[in-house]
């Protein structure tokens, strides 16, 4: 397939799954409205998404609306969730015939009815309809892409694409959760606070009755931590993310005669440290440290897929 | 008030036979249902994405075509007929762009002279004697058609170049099919959708490679080119990868393409950016839509370009004027179909006849195209059409003059009725080393405004979905 195919494919996806996570972060924020402090748990959702500093040059103050929409709908915003939507549409559009008709309306649906959206979609009143829908989209293209596409590279560099951001989200969500959570825990581990917001931060990848499901216990710092780290049955571990990069990556270099590259050794080096890693350890090296590498990580990986395919 | 030929209904009222069952059809359905069937309708197309660009300021920068959904009929024998003289035409046309990047022979007979034939803007002075593959120039040529009566076809202009408007002619069937069924069943409509599959056996009919599978792709300007959306519908469509210039690379006088697997040979490319932009280094050198190298992989015989550069000398009025003597020159025949009568400005006769009539006349430039330059005697004023007649005496040679047509009407739906409104065709014609095809059908334009006789999208025309019969008479 085309180079230019397969960099507009992964990016589509990439786009695609950025809007659906940005959806759950904004929810996650909304939720804990009257909890915590608004500000904080805003300004972490901000820096969570990686658009504080953005959002300071824009904004002089944190406000829950302010920050909805500068999230959802923010045209000064390169990586709001319309944004995201208005990419992917045109990384559709630059090769629709690398998708399905299926996957084409659904983006292009999608993107007819964003145009329909005014400032009140995003007004608190109707922000969680306006955030429904956006999941509902989301759904609707992954599940178009799963049922119709042929599983050869177009459809592995969409997963790629998938993963690959999903991973990311979900490092960034941690660390950023976890630095605002800190000086809360050693002041009232299992208080009534501490427990909205570690609920918060699972909610902000929809896995609070996963927890449950997983620990039936309370909510603790480490399990969350593990959930999100190491466990391989919540879909959006950097676990379960890296187990199917490194499986996209493989049927992509069986589909290219064996052809393999620096990609496909960081993906291993990366997917080997957390099926065969400990939260114990990863708490000792420093929870944010190990994070932060993994972001920058994941990033070089982005880098040298596009190296081996995309140019 | 002028007759136009009403294609549904002859002169004491009588429903037409090739009409009884969209007749029948109107009749029972309420102006209401028709109104929900065309949003549906448009629904449709909004989200399928065929659009076309516009470039104004602000706004939605996407428009749909409008689309009317009463089909037009053609019965079996009218389009047998139409079908014989489109190959016959196509072919001479083909002959004669051999003839002209060849060896000229019908300058030799006193029909056309060296000097008009190299200094038109069309011609392309690289491809004189280039070997080309079957000797075809213009592999897909769209030929706009006008109906004046029961048996009086004209052609109103030939498009050579790369004629666009098949992918409204495919989506328009689909989207009648999805939204009545049932009149479908009931009348006997030929299909259009091997549209593709044809295109790409005549595209794969101009290469040979030895010991590899012929890889044909679409070359496009890119996504915010006006026809953008036909360029991906139609390499979905084949199932041929669409390209940019940036994914095409010229290596020792071979195309490549850019793939995740490396570089990859590519041997016929359908283009649709004009010749100008195909490479910098032979054309326009500020083009970054072609790629290096490309016309000297051509000349090589090492990649087909569909169609030929050089090929747009064939629309030109001056050459359409000679159609009908070339198809006699070419092939011994006699032409099946008509051309507008046509005064060549720059016979003296002619002249003075033009400048006397000029209220009653369309004059346009030899060599222009797409309308432009263009005076439209009855509706233009007297000052208007002094300051013409100044500019035709000063330069007699670069016009030609013809009657304004009286297209023939066909039902369409106006909101609340069917009324009648003017169409022209456009059918595509196939032509490759596998001999001239067509599938039945073409696509429709319709003016939309009562009594307007503009077809053209950008001036209120909308399109139609054309309907060849299986058999003679309309079904039940």
């Amino acid at each position: 397939m085309l180079s230019r195919a397969a960099d507009a494919l992964f990016w589509l996806a990439r786009n695609m799954e950025r809007m659906d996570n940005l959806a759950r972060l904004i929810e996650a924020a909304q939720s804990m409205a009257g909890v915590s402090s608004e500000a904080e748990e805003w300004r972490s959702a901000l820096a969570a998404a990686g658009v504080d500093e953005l959002y300071d040059e824009t904004y002089n103050a944190v406000t829950p609306d302010l920050a909805a929409r500068f999230l959802s709908s923010g045209g000064a915003n390169p990586s709001s969730i319309i944004n995201c939507l208005e990419n992917a549409r045109v990384n559709a559009r630059a090769m629709r015939t690398a998708l399905t008709r299926d996957m084409w309306e659904a983006v292009n649906q999608g993107w007819i009815e964003s145009r329909k959206l005014t400032e009140n979609n995003f007004s608190p009143a109707l922000l969680a309809e306006t955030l429904d829908w956006v999941r509902t989209l989301s759904t609707r293209f992954s599940g178009a892409y799963e049922t119709t596409m042929l599983r050869n590279e177009n459809y592995w560099f969409v997963r790629l694409g998938t993963f690959l951001e999903r991973a990311d989200n979900t490092a960034r969500i941690l660390d950023v959760k976890y630095h605002l959570l800190l000086p809360q825990e050693s002041s009232g581990v299992g208080g009534m606070l501490d427990y909205y917001q570690w609920t918060s931060v699972l909610r902000a990848v929809s896995a609070v009755r996963a927890y449950q499901w997983v620990y039936r216990e309370e909510v603790r710092p480490w399990n969350v931590a593990e959930l999100m780290i190491l466990r391989t049955e919540m879909p959006r571990s950097l676990r379960a993310c890296y187990d199917h990069i490194t499986y996209c990556l493989d049927q992509l270099a069986e589909i290219h005669g064996g052809k393999r590259g620096e990609a496909h050794r960081l993906a291993g080096a990366i997917a080997a440290e957390l099926r065969f890693g400990r939260i114990s350890d990863i708490f000792q090296t420093g929870l944010h440290e190990t994070l932060t590498t993994y972001i920058d990580r994941t990033k070089e990986l982005g880098d040298q897929i596009s190296n081996l395919y995309m140019r | 008030m002028r007759e136009f030929f009403d294609e549904m209904y002859g002169a004491d009222g009588e429903v037409r036979a090739a009409y009884a069952g969209i007749a029948a059809w109107l009749a029972e359905t309420p102006p209401a249902v028709l109104e929900t069937k065309r949003e549906e309708a448009e629904r449709l197309f909004r989200r399928v994405g065929i659009t076309f660009a516009v470039y104004t300021e602000g706004g939605d920068t996407e428009r749909l075509i409008p689309f009317d959904i009463i089909p037009r009929v053609l019965d079996a024998d009218e389009w047998a007929f139409l079908e014989r003289g489109l190959v016959q035409r196509v072919t001479a046309l083909n002959r004669f762009l051999a003839d002209a990047y060849g060896e000229r022979e019908i300058v030799k007979a006193g029909k056309l002279t060296d000097d008009y034939i190299d200094t038109h803007p069309a011609y392309c002075a690289q491809m004189q004697g280039v070997t080309v593959p079957s000797g075809i120039y213009t592999h897909i040529a769209g030929i706009d058609l006008v109906r004046t009566g029961v048996n009086d076809f004209y052609v109103l202009e030939d498009n050579c170049r790369t004629p666009s408007g098949v992918s409204y002619m495919l989506e328009n069937r689909a989207v009648m099919m999805r939204l009545f069924p049932e009149l479908f069943a009931r009348v006997g409509v030929a299909p259009v959708a091997r549209y593709p599959q044809d295109l790409l056996a005549t595209l794969r009919s101009l290469t040979t490679p030895i010991g590899e599978e012929p890889c044909v792709v679409v070359l496009t300007p890119g996504q915010f080119n006006s026809a953008y959306y036909e360029h991906s519908f139609l390499a979905d469509e084949m199932g041929v990868e669409l390209v940019e210039g940036v994914d095409i690379i010229v290596r020792d006088k071979k195309v490549y393409m850019r793939t995740t697997d490396g570089l990859k040979r590519v041997h016929v490319i359908y283009r649709r950016i004009d010749d100008d932009f195909l490479d910098p280094l032979v054309f326009r050198a500020d083009s970054v839509l072609g790629a290096p190298g490309l016309m000297e992989a051509y000349r090589e015989g090492n990649v087909a370009l569909a169609n030929a550069p050089g090929a747009g000398l064939a629309d030109d009025k001056a050459v359409y004027m000679q159609v009908p003597e070339m198809i006699r020159f070419y092939l011994g025949e006699e032409p099946i179909l008509k051309n507008v009568p046509t005064w060549d400005c720059a016979n003296e006769g002619a002249l003075a006849y033009v400048l006397d009539h000029l209220d009653e006349l369309v004059v346009k430039e030899t060599r222009g195209s797409g309308g432009y330059g263009m005076l439209v005697g009855p509706h233009a004023t007297k000052k208007t059409r002094d300051a013409f007649a100044k500019k035709l005496r000063l330069n007699p040679s670069a016009y030609v003059a013809q009657p304004t047509l009286a297209l023939s009407t066909c039902p369409t739906f106006a909101g609340d009725k069917a009324a009648g409104r003017h169409v022209d065709l456009r059918p595509f014609v196939l032509s490759g080393a596998n001999g001239v095809r067509i599938v039945p059908g073409g696509l429709t334009r319709v003016a939309l405004q009562d009594g307007s006789l503009v077809v053209n999208s950008s001036q209120g025309g909308g399109t139609k979905d054309t309907w060849v019969l299986h058999r003679n008479g309309g079904g039940r």
